[in-house]
């Protein structure tokens, strides 16, 4: 090798020796940044008192919640606090994700309507949910509107059948009957039925070509067979209606005003997100599939199912799973409304009780980590399925 | 016969025709966009009829019923069919300074006349000198607005206790703070994501996604009661710097990506262009790589900025005192006691929120066709 060459290379130089004491430097950093925090944390701790581990889960917790999906009394532990906290967010998570996907989806279809008044408002309505802060929505919902309802006796009722005062919202609640397990039943067989119908009408349609109407034939199976049986034994379920029994209503669903703002805050907040998705989506789809559906003699209905459709839903999967992930997060803003979630109940009231900050924050994020994983997971799944197939 | 005579050439052009009613002008436009079906038509009749019916009422209820000044609440306790815009009049001051001495509310109006003189001239994409304009708003007004807001003995600046602090004054100033550092935090951040250093790479993901994963209002949590435990005692931080911390923490994860999609848009060739110069590493990245991907983010940026001025509304949840927490404040105000105060104040926040918000959006519309532009 000529000298000179040698010489230009000297070790400092080099690359990798380079890379390497960045490296070390960036670990000693983070090192040191950690060990100042616990060294700091445990001194503090001792001083104050605070509790080192999570000795408090087992204790008992005092307090009560207005809302619990699993027991719970002012006898039992933190833990137990920290499951219906749990379910509570979970709860709003399963309520607010099909209806904010229902509506969004709605309001996105509105958008692209040819109708100029109907897609203006789709649009004034989009621009209004995402500039206005979700908690100022919550807080006007909550307090301006849901607290200053008339009390129980002057109830605002739909039909004699929905109740609406400052105590909550009262809905029917289902009742199921003896004849719900036929019910049940049915349904069952009626899905599976239809499973069959079209594996066959697929096997059909890839031998001879002819095509079958798979779904009228499985809305008429699963719509039709539950209400004839229905009509055969009589009504699976029966309504509980709320009635007014002293001061208060009695029976029926009651919903907690805390929840019903935090569910139609959120709901109505997220939809506008969903709404854009949807339009964006769908516009991104090159006009020239439609028309090649068109060409080959597809008609509107199944060109949108078959070819618009599916490509739109690979836009609108990512950015629709992380409104989903937002609508878990938000739903942490019941604090501000006293909603029994997981941050109200675990980070706010536990956390205050036991003293424990860094545990019962650690696992406060970490479940909230562990939601996001989870999701992220799915979605790559889900992402992978519908990616383009590079040849 | 000569040719000419039997030639018949028009010398008057014929009068112009006005095009068929149905296929231009108002009538047919609203033909087309309003009633171009059945169904059409009925949803047309279905968006009029609720105009027709509420917007009248809504008007009036805001305008002429509205009750526009007032000593205190009874005017708006008798008239409880109008909006009492009295309130927020009687509130205003209230709502922009918070506590904020009434001596000293100069400082906060210089602060934020020079803050926004500096975002215009950051914004205006063909200002001159824009670098100056960044050096002196990233740099410089940060310690002047400390020194100004705070307050400074040897100045003759009374010290002001950051308790004091609240109103719109505070949601501004907590927004420009987790702009202000967590630009330059999340371009690091993301420069770290792009590393070929295992080490960085890995630091930076875990921090953003870890960010990323947790709803914001935990994050004030931690800055609230982990952050006074993770220092000595003797410093104990203040109570609203805590939550600066954490809106900077949260928003320099959001911004990394942000930066990170702008340096992913770049081409390879930027890249092997500044190498074959011989520009090492830091030269390629602070005078090539940077300043185009940062233009290409402006869009993004403002959306981020949008988002983070509507999750300042959440500091209050660890005790600072923003402007819809002061709203909250003065509805607690016995003399101001009614039944449309709340709706009143609630809506004038909503239109404050979405006057500001909106302006951002459209701005960040207007810069990304702007840039699509210029690239073509």
């Amino acid at each position: 090798m000529d000298p000179a060459r040698t010489k230009r290379s000297s070790w400092l130089s080099d690359q990798r020796v380079r890379g390497l004491f960045y490296q070390t430097l960036l670990l000693a950093g983070i090192a040191a940044l950690a060990f100042g925090a616990i060294y700091n944390a445990v001194v503090n701790m001792r001083a104050r008192g605070i509790p080192m581990g999570f000795g408090f889960w087992n204790d008992a917790a005092g307090f009560e919640i207005n809302l619990h999906l699993i027991s719970y009394s002012n006898l039992s532990t933190y833990g137990q606090a920290f499951w219906v906290g749990l379910l509570n967010t979970l709860l709003i998570a399963v309520i607010c994700i099909p209806l904010a996907t229902l509506l969004g989806f709605m309001i996105g279809v509105a958008r692209l309507s040819p109708n100029w008044l109907l897609s203006r408002f789709a649009l004034v309505y989009t621009s209004v949910m995402r500039n206005t802060p979700l908690l100022l929505l919550l807080l006007f919902w909550y307090n301006a509107v849901l607290k200053s309802l008339p009390g129980p006796r002057q109830s605002i009722s739909i039909a004699d059948v929905v109740f609406l005062n400052n105590r909550g919202l009262y809905l029917p609640m289902p009742v199921a009957q003896d004849s719900m397990v036929w019910f049940v039943g049915a349904v069952l067989a009626a899905i599976a039925l239809a499973i069959g119908f079209r594996m066959w009408a697929r096997r059909r349609q890839d031998r001879t070509g002819a095509q079958a109407p798979t779904v009228f034939v499985a809305a008429a199976l699963i719509l039709g067979l539950p209400v004839l049986l229905t009509a055969a034994t009589g009504a699976p379920f029966a309504f509980d209606i709320a009635r007014l029994s002293g001061f208060n209503l009695k029976g029926g669903l009651p919903v907690i005003p805390e929840m019903a703002a935090l569910v139609f805050g959120l709901v109505t907040f997220t939809a506008a997100f969903i709404a854009e998705i949807v339009r964006a989506g769908v516009l991104a789809v090159p006009p020239g599939q439609n028309e090649a559906a068109s060409a080959l003699g597809m008609h509107h209905g199944v060109s949108m199912r078959l070819v618009v459709i599916p490509q739109a839903m690979r836009l609108i999967t990512p950015p629709l799973t992380s409104q989903y992930l937002n609508i878990i997060k938000n739903s942490s803003l019941a604090v501000f409304i006293g909603y029994p979630d997981l941050v109200q109940i675990f980070a706010g009231t536990v956390l205050n009780q036991t003293q424990a900050a860094v545990q019962v924050m650690a696992i406060t994020m970490g479940v909230y980590l562990m939601i996001s994983l989870a999701v992220a997971i799915v979605l790559n799944m889900v992402n992978a399925r519908y990616a383009l197939k590079g040849r | 016969v000569s040719l000419e005579s039997l030639a018949y050439v028009r010398e008057a052009s014929e009068l112009e025709e006005s095009p068929p009613a149905l296929s231009t002008g108002a009538f047919a436009w609203a033909r087309a966009n309003l009633f171009s079906s059945i169904g059409s038509t009925l949803v047309t009749i279905g968006c009029i009829a609720p105009i027709a019916y509420l917007l009248p009422q809504l008007v009036a209820w805001a305008t002429t019923r509205a009750i526009w000044s007032a000593r205190d609440g009874a005017a708006c306790r008798q008239h409880q069919d109008g909006a009492c815009w009295a309130f927020v009049v009687a509130k205003w001051d209230y709502l922009r300074f918070g506590s904020y001495p009434i001596a000293e509310r100069w400082r906060v109006d210089v602060v934020e006349a020079i803050g926004i003189a500096l975002i215009i001239w950051l914004l205006w994409i063909n200002a001159p000198r824009r670098v100056w304009g960044a050096f002196l708003f990233f740099v410089v007004y940060p310690i002047l607005a400390l020194i100004l807001l705070r307050g400074s003995p040897s100045l003759a600046l009374p010290i002001v206790d950051t308790q004091l602090w609240g109103g719109i004054f505070v949601s501004l100033l907590t927004a420009v703070v987790g702009i202000v550092f967590s630009l330059p935090l999340g371009v690091l951040l993301a420069l770290g994501r792009r590393s070929q250093l295992p080490t960085v790479r890995v630091a930076s993901v875990v921090f953003i996604e870890f960010v990323r994963g947790v709803p914001f209002i935990t994050i004030l949590f931690m800055a609230n009661n982990l952050l006074p435990l993770f220092v000595p005692e003797t410093w104990t931080p203040d109570r609203l710097l805590r939550p600066l911390a954490g809106i900077i923490l949260f928003s320099a994860a959001y911004m990394a990506e942000e930066v990170r999609g702008g340096l992913q848009s770049l081409g390879r060739g930027q890249y092997e262009a500044a190498m074959a110069l011989g520009l090492n590493y830091a030269a390629m990245t602070a005078l090539v790589i940077l300043p185009q991907a940062l233009t290409l983010v402006i869009p993004g940026i403002v959306n981020n900025f949008i988002g983070l001025f509507m999750d300042t509304t959440l500091i209050s949840v660890v005790g600072a005192t923003d402007f819809l927490e002061a709203m909250n404040n003065a509805f607690k105000d016995p003399v101001w006691a009614g039944p449309t105060i709340m709706v009143t104040g609630y809506l004038f926040a909503g239109i404050f929120y979405f006057v500001f918000c909106f302006g951002m959006a459209r701005y960040s519309a207007h810069i990304e066709r702007v840039l699509a532009k210029r690239r073509r």
